[in-house]
């Protein structure tokens, strides 16, 4: 799917449906920007797994990563338009071999509600990349045969890579050791 | 081709020679790490005639510190679980409390058997950000020393997989060379490991006087030495029965589970970014991509060898295509003053002083960059909210990914070529672990 004909649809679609709206771009129905020559598409939590099958479908047969960020201190960023920006973001990377492209995925998961639908039935490859982005970050994977802690110990409480975790006020401690005051 | 759906079915059951795809559920044991560790567990064989052993953290063979949960049928894994994290240290957390500047010092110790791999990425995902590109001559230095890097890399990895097969002789060769490796890298950056000297605009320092005479030396010196590898291990008939269709793996498993690097390239499926999405020079030298055609451990092995052939071509011609020029960016908002300004100059000394206490300020955004490092796909990304420290960084790392593929290769194979297997996905606990 080329630039021009994405374009054309969508300024066609919008053209039809609104007059004043400025159109926005999409790829497999959900919004899209650029960010330094990388597609970056921009799902619902809902959409996301109909946008990876679809994906996976059109030739991005592999993952390449998945992992969160915490906007908790950097609230003003920029989301595509039409979206809330939200206090967390997971991040999907998804490559495509014949054309050599990779393209993320930005999905938006709200702080009251850190659940998002596992990629792990299209993607096997996200297993170990959704358990670490449950451990460090606290959002969990509806349906994830083992969500379970991978980097941090089994007992650990908290989720450290959040931005309200915090650095060196963490005591140290081990399994089955006193707590430290 | 056989799919087994049912977990509970053995390989006994499918056709016998021809090879069985299971659905993904039935190579991974799903058991908590700490219910692994219970006593019981470990002696009791249960009533499937399965008993589950810990392999590591402390094993010799496991690179590190893996750790695998194995549920054994006699001789046979059935069904296995890496658990990491043991050497887990935060640094992504930390990379966020670390200007731009003193990024590569900490990616440089997440891979620290490739570590310029690691610099390399940070610093092309800031310099994205900052819209800045390296000049020819840094970007020809980075070339050169990361494709040595690959090459001190590989070495390690025929010295520990041989140490893993018993071919101790081979692990002293292994080790050797690679030292003459990392005498080069002292000599270049002053360290023999975790360099810092790939940073964003350029690199720490231009090459040493005599560079040239030096590589020469080494390269020279090993070219031949692998050839005696060859003759000391790829023909040898105990060697091939140790390595040869154990561990065997597919290109549709390996992509579907985000495989990348010489265990993709073992199946047969030729993906290297340096000739398929190329960055710095690669696009002007000259070399192959070797693929395997089988995915076992033995194509593992043979394709690191002779990728350090490839490199050592690669390292020839940036030698010859070395350019004059600057070895860092004349951009005096990355770049801090040359050490003879500084003593003439007040603002030169204070310009020294705010770079290295406060860092430069990077453009708000979100970037993704990637190399091929030996093990895989090596990629950052980097959230900047416009100050001085990255708001996130994220290190892709190839062996996490590739570590995920190990339950399917050891499924069905006996213990003893656990070890094979473990060896030939080399995985490196530090960039698994971060």
């Amino acid at each position: 799917m080329t630039d021009e004909n994405t374009a054309a649809e969508a300024s066609a679609e919008d053209a039809a449906a609104d007059d004043d709206a400025a159109p926005i771009e999409t790829r497999y129905d959900v919004p899209v920007t650029f960010s330094f020559g990388d597609e970056v598409l921009h799902p619902s939590r809902e959409q996301l797994v109909a946008t990876a099958t679809a994906m996976k479908a059109d030739g991005f047969v592999s993952i390449l990563d998945l992992f969160g960020v915490d906007y908790l201190a950097h609230p003003g960023r920029a989301v595509a338009e039409g979206l809330v920006a939200e206090r967390f973001e997971l991040v999907v990377t998804l490559m495509n071999h014949d054309t050599a492209t990779r393209t993320r995925l930005r999905v938006q998961v709200p702080e009251s509600d850190p659940v998002v639908p596992t990629l792990f039935d299209v993607y096997p490859g996200t297993e170990a990349a959704e358990r670490e982005t449950w451990d460090m970050f606290g959002i969990s994977f509806d349906g994830h045969p083992d969500m379970t802690r991978i980097l941090m110990p089994d007992g650990w409480e908290g989720h450290p890579l959040r931005k309200d975790f915090g650095i060196g006020a963490v005591p140290v401690h081990f399994k089955g050791a006193p707590a430290a005051k | 081709m056989a799919i087994i759906d049912d977990p509970q079915l053995s390989s006994s059951d499918a056709v016998p020679g021809e090879r069985v795809y299971r659905r993904d559920g039935s190579a991974i044991l799903r058991i908590s790490e700490s219910d692994a560790i219970n006593a019981d567990a470990l002696t009791e064989v249960t009533a499937d005639g399965t008993m589950v052993v810990n392999m590591g953290p402390q094993h010799p063979s496991t690179h590190g510190v893996l750790r695998l949960i194995l549920e054994m049928e006699g001789e046979q894994v059935r069904r296995s679980k890496p658990v990491i994290g043991y050497l887990h240290t935060g640094m992504e957390k930390t990379g966020e409390q670390l200007s731009y500047l003193q990024g590569p010092t900490n990616v440089t110790r997440m891979d620290y058997a490739s570590p310029l791999f690691s610099e390399l990425a940070f610093s092309l995902t800031v310099e994205k950000l900052l819209g800045i590109e390296a000049p020819p001559r840094a970007q020809w230095i980075r070339m050169l020393l990361t494709e040595l890097n690959r090459m001190s890399s590989h070495l390690l990895f025929q010295a520990t997989n041989g140490m893993d097969m018993g071919a101790v002789s081979m692990m002293l060769f292994g080790w050797r060379e690679r030292e003459q490796v990392l005498r080069v890298f002292e000599k270049i950056s002053g360290l023999r490991m975790n360099h810092n000297y790939i940073r964003p605009g350029g690199v720490a320092a231009d090459l040493p006087d005599g560079w040239r005479e030096d590589i020469n030396e080494i390269l020279d010196a090993i070219e031949p030495r692998l050839d005696e590898y060859d003759q000391l291990l790829t023909g040898q008939p105990i060697w091939r029965n140790r390595l040869q269709g154990v561990g065997t793996v597919s290109a549709d498993e390996c992509l579907a589970l985000g495989v990348t690097g010489p265990l993709l390239r073992s199946t047969g499926y030729a993906w290297d970014l340096r000739r398929d999405i190329p960055y710095l020079n690669y696009e002007q030298v000259e070399f192959d991509v070797l693929v395997g055609g089988f995915g076992d451990c033995f194509d593992r092995y043979a394709i690191r060898l002779n990728e350090i052939r490839e490199s050592i071509r690669i390292v020839r011609q940036c030698i010859d295509m070395m350019p004059p020029g600057d070895y860092r960016i004349q951009d005096k908002k990355v770049t801090p003053p040359p050490r003879g300004r500084i003593d003439e100059s007040m603002e030169a000394l204070i310009h020294h002083f705010k770079i290295f206490t406060e860092g430069f300020k990077v453009p708000e955004g979100e970037a993704y960059a990637a190399v091929e490092s030996p093990r895989g796909e090596l990629g950052c990304y980097i959230v900047s909210d416009g100050s001085a420290h990255p708001y996130r960084m994220h290190i892709r790392a190839p062996s996490f990914s590739n570590l995920q593929v190990m339950p399917h290769m050891l499924q069905d194979s006996l213990i003893a070529d656990a070890v094979a297997i473990i060896s030939t996905v080399d995985p490196i606990m530090g960039e698994v672990d971060r």
